[in-house]
C-alpha cells in the first residue's frame, strides 16, 4: 500500500502542467471558443508527440500501457488549463472500447492510428429518452444481407464533430428479431444518412446530436462478436467519470488560486476581501471540498480494475461527490469575485461552465448517489 | 501507487487478527459498543492498553528507540482499520497520543524515562488541562497561574472540559508563568501529579446523559520545576504541537466505517421496520459513506507522505473538520434511522451494566446519546471554527 507518485508520475505532472501552462492561456481559450472546430489540430500534434494519446494503449498496439493513475494525472492539468482537445472521445472512451469489445484486426486496424493522432473517435451512446440510464437503448441495428442497418438518434456525443469514426451502440435485431443484444458499431463520419447537428458545449469543445435515419453499414463494422457491450459500456463510462473527475480538481484548483489571489487584492472598506473571516472560512471550505475531490478522483481510478460492483461505486460515489464540491467550488468562486464573476470578461465563468458540464455530463450527484446506493445489495458491506 | 496489501503487509494483518481475537474478550467488545462517550471506561480501556503493551503494539506514533513498534505507513493503517473492525476499546489518548509525543519531542531524559514507560504500560492515566471557563477558543488567554516559589510552582486556577479528570491520576497542563508582550508567551507546559493537596474535581455531565468530563480547581497548588517540560514560557509551541497530534494524526475512517455500519444494519433490520427502504435514508447512507471514502483517501494519502513519529502540520485541521462533521453526519443518520425509538432515554450508566431490562433494543441504546455527545466533536479540540482560521491562515496563507 503506498499512494505516493512514482518518479515516472511524477515527471508525467510536471510535463503536463508545463505544457498547459505555456500553451493555454486565456487567448487561447478565446480563440478556441470561437473556433468551429473547438480544438487545436496543431495541440493534439503535440499530446502525439508527447505520448499522451498512446498512454493507456497496450504496447501491442503502439501505446504505453498506462492506468487510470496516469490519465487522472493528465486530466487534472487538462483541467487547469481547461484544455478543449477531444482526449475524453477518443482515448478514454472511444480507445477503451476498442480496446475492450474490438477483434485482433479491429484493434490492429485503429489503436496504432489513435495512439499516432491520425485517428479521433466519438462514442454516441446517449438517447434522449434513456437519460442516463446506460441499458436503455432504442437505438436498433437490423441484419441484412450485406451487414446491417441502423435506425435510430443519440445526443450529446462529445466531440462527434471531429470524429473520424464514431461508437455507435444499438440494440442488434438479428433475423429472428431483438436478440436482446446491444452491440457497438463503427460509423465513419462520412457515412450517408448519418445526419449530425453539431453545437458548441458548455465550458468549452464542442459535442453534437447524430440522426441514423437508414445507416447501412458493412458486416465488420460491428465491434467484436456482439457480445459483452453492455458491461464494457458501464466499464468504459466508469473510466470516464474517474477521468472527467481528475478533471474537474484541476479546474477547482485553478478557481480556488485565482479566487484566492481576487480576495488578496479586492479592497472594500478599506481591507481586502481575505481579512473577513467570513470570506477565509468560505474560502476555507473551498479548499477542503477540492481536496475531498482530489481524493475521490484518484480513488476512483485506483478502483477501475476491481471487480464491476466495487469500481461502478467507487466511480459512482466520486462523481457524486465531485460533483458536489464542484457545483460549491464553482458557484462560490463566482459568488467572491462580486459582479466581475458573473461576466464573460474574467475568466472564472468559463471554469465553472465546464465544472456544470462535468456534473451534467453521464448523470448529476443525485443520479450517482442512487446508483452507489441501489450497487450497495450487490456490494460487500460498507 | 497501489491501493492493496503485499505479501508482508497481509502477513500482518494475520497477525493483528490472531493479536485481537486472542486478547478481545466478550467483555471488552460489547462494553465498548455501549460506550456512548467518546472514550472507554479506565477498567475497560486500560486492559486493552495493557494488553498491546505485552505485544509491543503499546505505541504505534512512537519512535522505535522509545518503545515505538517501528511500523510502516502500511502497518499502522492495518492496525487501526483491523482495531475498527473488531471494536477494541478506545485506549487513553491523552497519554499515547498527547503527552507522549510532547515529552518525547521536548522533555528532559529524566522526564523520558519516569512517564515514557509509564504510559505504555498503562500504569498512568493522564488528562489534559488546556481549556479554562474563560478561555475557550481563545486558548491563549488562559489564566491559571503558576508561581515559582523555590523549586516549586505554586499553581492557581480552574481547567474546565477535563476529559476523565476523575479517573486520571496526572495531569499536562498549559499555564500562565509570565505575562509577556503576547497573551501567546509566558505559558508553560507542566506535568501535574493528580493527589497533590489542592487539587478538587467537579464533574459535569453532558446531554448524552454521560459523565466524560470535569471541572478542576488549583488551589495552591504544588509542583517541582522538575516537571515542567522544555522551556518556561515556550508551552505555547508545545501545546500547538501537540494539538497537530490530537487533531489529525489517526485513523479515523475506519472507526467511522464501523459506525456506518452498525447504522446501515440496523436499517436494514425489522428493528427500524427496514427504514433502508426509504429512497431518502438510502440515498443518505449512500452521502455519508461516499464522504468516509474521501476521508479514507486523504487520510492514506497523509499516511504516505509522513514518516512515523512526524507531525501532520496543519492538514491535521483539515482532517479533524472532516471527521467531526462526518462523526455528526453518522450519528444524526443513526438517530434518524431508529424513528420513534430515538424517544426512549436510559439515564443509566455504564450502559453495558445495566441491572434492568432496556426500553428499546441493545443495539439501539447508544444512538441516541451518540447523536448529543457527538454535538461536542466540532467542538472540543479547537472548534471547527478555529479549525478554518488554521486552514486559512497555514494552508491558503490569508
Amino acid at each position: 500500500m503506498d499512494l505516493n507518485l512514482s518518479d515516472e508520475q511524477k515527471l508525467l505532472r510536471e510535463s503536463a502542467e508545463r505544457f498547459v501552462a505555456e500553451s493555454y492561456d486565456a487567448d487561447h481559450r478565446r480563440k478556441m471558443a470561437n473556433d468551429p472546430l473547438g480544438f487545436s489540430p496543431a495541440v493534439w500534434k503535440q499530446f502525439a508527440e508527447l505520448g499522451w494519446l498512446a498512454l493507456p494503449i497496450a504496447e501491442e498496439f503502439g501505446g504505453l500501457s498506462g492506468g487510470a493513475v496516469e490519465i487522472g494525472i493528465l486530466m487534472e492539468a487538462f483541467g487547469r488549463g481547461l484544455v478543449s482537445e477531444p482526449y475524453v472521445a477518443t482515448i478514454v472512451l472511444g480507445a477503451a472500447l476498442i480496446d475492450k469489445c474490438g477483434s485482433t484486426a479491429q484493434k490492429q486496424a485503429r489503436l496504432p492510428k489513435i495512439a499516432d493522432g491520425t485517428l479521433k473517435l466519438a462514442f454516441a451512446h446517449s438517447e434522449r429518452a434513456a437519460r442516463f440510464d446506460l441499458a436503455k437503448v432504442a437505438t436498433i441495428a437490423n441484419r441484412t444481407a450485406q451487414g446491417w442497418r441502423l435506425a435510430g438518434g443519440k445526443i450529446a456525443v462529445l466531440d462527434g464533430h471531429a470524429a473520424d469514426e464514431m461508437i455507435v451502440s444499438a440494440h442488434i435485431h438479428d433475423h429472428q428479431g431483438p436478440s436482446g443484444r446491444i452491440g457497438l458499431f463503427l460509423v465513419p463520419a462520412h457515412t450517408p444518412s448519418l445526419v449530425i447537428s453539431e453545437y458548441p458545449r458548455l465550458g468549452g469543445g464542442r459535442a453534437c446530436n447524430i440522426e441514423l435515419a437508414d445507416v447501412h453499414l458493412p458486416e465488420g463494422a460491428l465491434l467484436g462478436d456482439g457480445h459483452g457491450a453492455l458491461p464494457a459500456i458501464e466499464w468504459a463510462v466508469d473510466r470516464a467519470m474517474a477521468a472527467l473527475g481528475a478533471e474537474a480538481v484541476g479546474i477547482m484548483q485553478t478557481l480556488l488560486e485565482t479566487t484566492l489571489e481576487y480576495t488578496k487584492i479586492r479592497k472594500q472598506f478599506g481591507r481586502p476581501l481575505s481579512a473577513n473571516q467570513v470570506i477565509r472560512h468560505r474560502l476555507a471550505d473551498m479548499a477542503m471540498q477540492v481536496d475531498e475531490a482530489r481524493s475521490m478522483a484518484l480513488r476512483a481510478a485506483l478502483k477501475v480494475d476491481a471487480e464491476p460492483v466495487e469500481r461502478a461505486r467507487a466511480a459512482s460515489g466520486a462523481k457524486a461527490k465531485i460533483g458536489k464540491c464542484a457545483r460549491f467550488v464553482g458557484e462560490q468562486s463566482i459568488q467572491l469575485h462580486g459582479g466581475m464573476g458573473v461576466t464573460e470578461e474574467l475568466e472564472v465563468g468559463a471554469y465553472f461552465k465546464r465544472l456544470v458540464a462535468f456534473d451534467t455530463l453521464f448523470g448529476g450527484s443525485a443520479h450517482h448517489y442512487r446508483r452507489h446506493a441501489e450497487l450497495r445489495r450487490a456490494a460487500a458491506p460498507v | 501507487m497501489d491501493l492493496s496489501f503485499n505479501a508482508e503487509e497481509r502477513t500482518f494483518q494475520g497477525e493483528v487478527r490472531g493479536f485481537i481475537a486472542k486478547n478481545l474478550t466478550d467483555k471488552m467488545k460489547r462494553a465498548t459498543a455501549l460506550t456512548p462517550s467518546v472514550f472507554s471506561d479506565p477498567d475497560i480501556g486500560m486492559a486493552w492498553q495493557r494488553a498491546l503493551h505485552r505485544q509491543g503494539w503499546g505505541a504505534p506514533g512512537w519512535p522505535v528507540d522509545h518503545g515505538g513498534p517501528d511500523w510502516t505507513p502500511a502497518q499502522r493503517w492495518i492496525f487501526e482499520t483491523e482495531c475498527a473492525r473488531a471494536g477494541v476499546p478506545n485506549v487513553n489518548v491523552m497519554g499515547v497520543k498527547m503527552v507522549g509525543p510532547v515529552i518525547i519531542g521536548f522533555g528532559s531524559p529524566e522526564q523520558k524515562n519516569f512517564y515514557l514507560p509509564r504510559i505504555l504500560s498503562g500504569e498512568d492515566y493522564w488528562c489534559q488541562g488546556y481549556s479554562e471557563p474563560g478561555s475557550g477558543s481563545d486558548l491563549s488567554s488562559l489564566k491559571t497561574r503558576a508561581v515559582r516559589d523555590g523549586d516549586d510552582y505554586i499553581i492557581n486556577g480552574t481547567k474546565i472540559w477535563t476529559t476523565h479528570a476523575h479517573h486520571a491520576n496526572r495531569m499536562f497542563a498549559l499555564v500562565r508563568t509570565s505575562d509577556g508582550p503576547r497573551q501567546q508567551d509566558g505559558i508553560s507546559f507542566i506535568l501535574i501529579d493528580m493527589k497533590t493537596p489542592g487539587i478538587t474535581t467537579r464533574p459535569i455531565l453532558t446531554i448524552g446523559g454521560d459523565h466524560e468530563v470535569n471541572q478542576v480547581f488549583f488551589d495552591d497548588v504544588r509542583v517541582p520545576v522538575a516537571n515542567r517540560v522544555g522551556e518556561e514560557g515556550k508551552g505555547w509551541t508545545y501545546g500547538k504541537y501537540l494539538l497537530e497530534f490530537e487533531r489529525g494524526s489517526g485513523i479515523a475512517s475506519a472507526k467511522l466505517r464501523e459506525g456506518l455500519k452498525a447504522i446501515s444494519e440496523l436499517a436494514e433490520s425489522d428493528l427500524t421496520g427496514r427504514a433502508i427502504d426509504s429512497p431518502d435514508i438510502a440515498a443518505r447512507i449512500s452521502e455519508v459513506e461516499v464522504d468516509i471514502d474521501a476521508l479514507e483517501m486523504t487520510e492514506l494519502r497523509v499516511l504516505s507522505a509522513l514518516q512515523t513519529g512526524q507531525n501532520p502540520g496543519a492538514v491535521s485541521s483539515l482532517l479533524k473538520l472532516r471527521v467531526s462533521e462526518i462523526r455528526q453526519a453518522v450519528t444524526r443518520l443513526g438517530a434518524d434511522v431508529i424513528g420513534h425509538d430515538a424517544l426512549a432515554v436510559e439515564p443509566m450508566r455504564p450502559l453495558y451494566k445495566l441491572n434492568h431490562e432496556p426500553a428499546v433494543p441493545e443495539d439501539m441504546l447508544t444512538v441516541v446519546p451518540e447523536y448529543l455527545n457527538g454535538r461536542a466533536y466540532t467542538i472540543f479540540g479547537g472548534t471547527s471554527e478555529i479549525q478554518r482560521d488554521i486552514i486559512a491562515k497555514m494552508m491558503l496563507g490569508i
